[in-house]
C-alpha cells in the first residue's frame, strides 16, 4: 500500500462513517470495495476485513444515538441475536437461485421501501 | 414477532448479499413498528453491531480478517459516524427520510447496473 492507498482508505471510511452515522447503516457497501481497491485485498477477505470496521461504527454509531434518546435497545439486541437464522435462509436461496434473479429481487424491495417511506414522510 | 421478521429478513439479505441489513432494518422498523427515522437508525446500529460481531467471529476464525487495514478504514470510520450522528440530531426527520429513500434508490441502481 502506497500514500494514494492509505488516503482513499482514510476518505472512503470517512465518507462510510458518516452515512452509516445519518442513516443507520453500517457502511459495508462502501467498506467492502475501499479494502479491495485500496487494501488489495479479495473479495472475500475485503467482506471479512470489513466487518471490523461496521462493528466498530455501529457501537459507537448506537452508544451516541443512545445518549440522543435514539436507541429502543431491546429491540435492536433482540434484532441482532435473531438475524443469523435469516443468513441461513439466505445462503440457501442464493444458492437455489440464479444471481441476477436475486439482485433485481432486492432491488425492487429497496425501490417499494423507498416508495413507501417517501410516501410515510410526505415526501410525495 | 414483527421484530423476529425483521431480523429475519435483515439476516437475509446480509446472507445473500454479504452486506449489512441496514437498508431492511430501517425501513421496517419505521413502516411496520411506527418508529421516528431517528430512532429507527438509532436501534438499527445497535442490532447492526450485533450481527455485525457475530459474522465477524465467524469470519475470523477462518483467518480472513486482515485487523491491521480493518483498523485503518474504521478509524476515520469512527470518526466519521460522530459526525453523522451529530449532524441528524441537527435536520429534520424528514430530512433525514429523505437522505435515506435516496440511498436506497441508489442501493438498487448498484444492484441493477
Amino acid at each position: 500500500m502506497d500514500a494514494l492507498d492509505v488516503t482513499g482508505l482514510v476518505v472512503l471510511g470517512f465518507v462510510a462513517g458518516t452515512a452509516g452515522g445519518l442513516l443507520g447503516v453500517g457502511g459495508g457497501v462502501v467498506f467492502v470495495p475501499a479494502l479491495v481497491v485500496f487494501a488489495h485485498l479479495s473479495q472475500l477477505e475485503a467482506v471479512a476485513t470489513s466487518l471490523v470496521a461496521i462493528v466498530l461504527v455501529a457501537l459507537v454509531g448506537a452508544a451516541r444515538q443512545r445518549q440522543y434518546g435514539n436507541v429502543r435497545l431491546r429491540d435492536g439486541i433482540a434484532i441482532g441475536l435473531l438475524a443469523p437464522l435469516g443468513v441461513v435462509a439466505g445462503v440457501v436461496l442464493a444458492n437455489a437461485l440464479p444471481d441476477r434473479a436475486l439482485e433485481l429481487s432486492f432491488a425492487a424491495v429497496q425501490l417499494a421501501f423507498a416508495w413507501q417511506l417517501a410516501g410515510n414522510a410526505g415526501l410525495r | 414477532m414483527r421484530l423476529a421478521v425483521i431480523a429475519t429478513a435483515a439476516g437475509a439479505f446480509s446472507g445473500l448479499f454479504g452486506i449489512g441489513g441496514g437498508t431492511i432494518i430501517v425501513p421496517l422498523l419505521v413502516l411496520w413498528m411506527g418508529y421516528g427515522h431517528r430512532e429507527a437508525t438509532g436501534t438499527s446500529l445497535a442490532a447492526i453491531a450485533v450481527i455485525g460481531a457475530l459474522a465477524a467471529a465467524a469470519h475470523s476464525a477462518y483467518g480472513n480478517v486482515d485487523l491491521a487495514k480493518g483498523l485503518l478504514v474504521a478509524a476515520p470510520a469512527v470518526g466519521g459516524v460522530l459526525a453523522g450522528t451529530a449532524i441528524q440530531q441537527r435536520i429534520s426527520e424528514r430530512t433525514v427520510a429523505a437522505a435515506f429513500v435516496v440511498l436506497l434508490i441508489a442501493s438498487a441502481a448498484v444492484l441493477v447496473f
